[in-house]
């Protein structure tokens, strides 16, 4: 299956311009791009050019070391994985229901992460395209820019993030890499000191989250035929959603929609999300193709993240970030938005829901309990799927009668988002590349196409063995003696 | 009869019979190591352990203690051989503290943070070791042996069993498990054995127990290694 500008008929008589590495993004990948004498766009690539293994190397280790383990994939989300594996291994150990305090927990571990996640990407590494212009001064155009011409929105994005990675330290132990999670529930709950210091601030972070909502939304909405179009295409969306539609980041089931927002599938069960997504391989990036199985190759493909599930979802169960997700809609007209930029507009969104659900966290006692373990009937296959916030993100074990793991499959959700990214950054190299001389500013309007979806490229990049491969051995002229090729 | 001999410029008493370590610990003075547990007979293999005696190295868990003796522990040129072994260690191994559930709570990894150990400095092996998960109980991790015999030792001395040796020589030497088919499963183990319990770093693992204990309660988040013998002398 391939897509248009994905190959172009005749590579070897085209000027190849790279974008290597991709900057401001997690993990290392590249773009290619192939243009004939007249500047004219034939070849667009998003490429993922490291190489991790991990679905590999934890065969054969015991199933209760895998969430700790598998949160080394990535330095940015490690809860996501952390928890999904977590969630699969609740699975393997019969534990079908957390006890509420362990539940409780785990979300709030996650709704930090969220919280640390999505400022870092708003702030950090967006932030200084939105307020600067895509084609600004390279110079100042990085997060040390951003802090010398609008010093209080670098400072809210530093201590966002530092509040959500404070509640990741409270619950896990500490704030990259920690273990609260274990297969059944979890191994501390806070104590009332732990809880009192997020308390003192979380009033402050609800509302600079709130403000961070307006501000996309003015950026948004000052420039609508920019950022309405830019890098725009139709596709499917897929997340999971909670109890009666509701946004839910940590559990509940598989929903797609059309590219109309009609729906394709609802209240799937995640356990057999083998039977909806299939994947692909293509010879020139590591990274998978998945696709909704129904729909095929063609047609299958879907964005995650936060642009799927603010459309996803039916209502927000907090007021501000309902409040928020209804003008979103009301902006979009009713109909789904397919924008890549309107990504930061949802990504905050999400992040104020993710400070509301903290702060009504902390006002619930039961995170000072004690009752954190369940246990039931041993199984040897467990599914854990998260909304990571990148997107759906899933582990799937199978582990057999001497507790060693000996299959697993990650879907991350970065590779959900693979076909969405290549297509954006095709979309954009033909809407500004296409027929003029490339400069810095217009190779950034690609990477900023990409940016949108905050890609993590060490994560996306996990399999080994089933990786395809081309090899080509080329004369001093440029001719092909030789090619080989394994898909 | 109690007499003493000096240890880094501290006289430390002892009694007839006691070995360096011994003594030193019993007056809290911490001299690292690995393969001496003080309910075993000393084994001498780590080398962790070395101390300069009147100008020379030896063992301090295997040297007897005596009257004048002039001991060197906590010294720069020791505590860099040390470093040296234990950076050996890690490499001769597969020692992946991160995902590791005994971190925290390995003799290992402690003394590494105590010598001051910031990387691995030599070349890793790689070694192949495939783990022995076919006990109901216990899982053997061999990636991270450190051929210390405390298993061997309590198994064959407390235990009575025999269940684990040291195989091979050199930098062959490896831990087995007495059994015709080298699967603990086929020995009469148990989890109760003292040998279940003995193991300082993460070979020996109670199964689905991983991770139980959080992050700021495992043994050496409370306090360093070599902080419970100091304490003995602290407040005297």
């Amino acid at each position: 299956m391939t897509f248009e500008l994905e190959t172009a008929e005749h590579p070897d008589r085209l000027r190849r311009v790279a974008i290597d590495p991709v900057s401001r993004v997690e993990g290392h990948g590249k773009v290619t791009i192939l243009l004939d004498e007249h500047n004219k766009v034939h070849q667009v690539r998003l490429h993922i050019v490291e190489f991790r293994g991990f679905e590999k190397f934890i065969q054969g280790r015991p199933y209760w070391e895998v969430p700790v383990m598998v949160q080394r994939l990535c330095g940015i989300c490690p809860v996501s994985h952390h928890l999904a594996a977590s969630k699969a291994m609740d699975i393997i150990v019969g534990a079908k229901k957390l006890t509420p305090i362990a539940e409780k927990l785990r979300r709030l571990m996650h709704y930090g992460q969220m919280l640390q996640s999505h400022a870092l990407h708003f702030f950090h590494l967006c932030s200084p395209d939105l307020l600067f212009g895509f084609d600004s001064d390279v110079t100042q155009r990085n997060i040390v820019g951003v802090a010398a011409q609008h010093p209080d929105i670098a400072k809210r994005g530093v201590l966002l993030r530092k509040f959500g990675q404070e509640v990741i330290r409270l619950t896990s132990g500490k704030r990259v890499h920690g273990t609260g999670a274990v297969p059944g529930g979890m191994n501390k709950s806070l104590t009332i000191a732990e809880r009192d210091e997020l308390l003192k601030d979380i009033y402050q972070i609800v509302a600079w989250s709130r403000d961070a909502v307006h501000l996309i939304q003015k950026v948004h909405s000052q420039d609508p035929g920019l950022y309405n179009s830019f890098g725009t295409f139709r596709s499917n969306f897929m997340s999971i959603v909670g109890h009666n539609g509701d946004l839910d980041f940590y559990h509940g089931a598989l929903r797609a929609r059309d590219d109309n927002g009609k729906i394709i599938f609802d209240g799937v069960d995640y356990q057999h999300y083998d039977r909806y997504i299939q994947e692909e391989v293509k010879p020139w990036t590591y990274m998978k193709f998945p696709f909704l199985a129904s729909l095929g190759k063609e047609h299958g493909w879907y964005k995650v993240g936060p642009l799927a599930r603010v459309q996803n979802c039916n209502q927000i169960s907090t007021p501000f970030a309902e409040h928020e997700r209804k003008a979103f809609i009301d902006y979009a007209g009713g109909m789904p938005m397919h924008a890549p930029l309107a990504y930061h507009w949802t990504r905050m969104i999400e992040m104020l829901h993710a400070a509301e659900e903290i702060k009504n966290l902390l006002h619930d006692d039961d995170l000072l309990g004690s009752d954190l373990m369940v246990k039931g009937e041993r199984q040897r296959e467990g599914v854990g799927v998260i909304e990571a916030p990148r997107g759906t993100l899933f582990h799937h074990y199978c582990v057999d009668e001497n507790d060693l793991v000996t299959m697993a499959n990650l879907i991350v959700s970065t590779t959900n988002n693979n076909q969405a990214m290549n297509e954006a950054v095709r979309h954009v190299a033909k809407r500004y590349l296409h027929g003029r001389e490339v400069t810095e500013g217009l190779l950034n309007h690609i990477e900023v196409a990409i940016r949108a979806f905050d890609p993590c490229l060490s994560c996306a990049t996990h399999a080994l063995g089933k990786m395809p491969l081309e090899v080509e051995l080329v004369d001093v002229e440029g001719q092909q003696i030789h090619a080989m090729s394994r898909s | 009869m109690s007499t003493n001999f000096m240890l880094d410029g501290q006289s430390i008493p002892f009694e007839d019979g006691q070995t360096i370590i011994q003594a030193a610990t019993q007056a809290g003075v911490y001299i690292p190591h690995l393969c001496y547990h003080p309910e075993f007979k000393p084994h001498g293999s780590c080398k962790l352990c070395t101390v300069k005696v009147n100008g020379r190295q030896t063992a301090s868990c295997t040297m007897r203690a005596s009257a004048g003796m002039v001991v060197e522990n906590n010294t720069e040129e020791l505590n860099a051989e040390r470093r040296a072994l234990t950076q050996m260690l890690f490499v001769e191994g597969n020692h992946f503290c991160p995902s590791c559930e005994k971190s925290g709570n390995c003799q290992l990894q402690a003394t590494a943070y105590h010598l001051g150990m910031m990387s691995p400095h030599y070349d890793h092996f790689f070694p192949n070791r495939p783990v022995d998960a076919s006990h109901p109980d216990v899982l053997l991790d061999f990636n991270r042996c450190i051929l210390c015999s405390l298993c061997v030792r309590a198994s064959r001395d407390v235990d009575k069993k025999n269940v684990f040796a040291l195989s091979g020589r050199g930098i062959k030497t490896h831990l087995i498990v007495n059994a015709a088919s080298g699967h603990l499963a086929d020995t009469n183990f148990t989890i109760d054995d003292k040998a279940a319990k003995v193991c300082p770093v993460g070979v020996i693992l109670h199964k689905r127990n991983g991770f139980a204990v959080p992050i700021g309660e495992r043994t050496y988040d409370k306090a360093p290694i070599g902080a419970q013998v100091e304490a003995v002398t602290e407040g005297v």
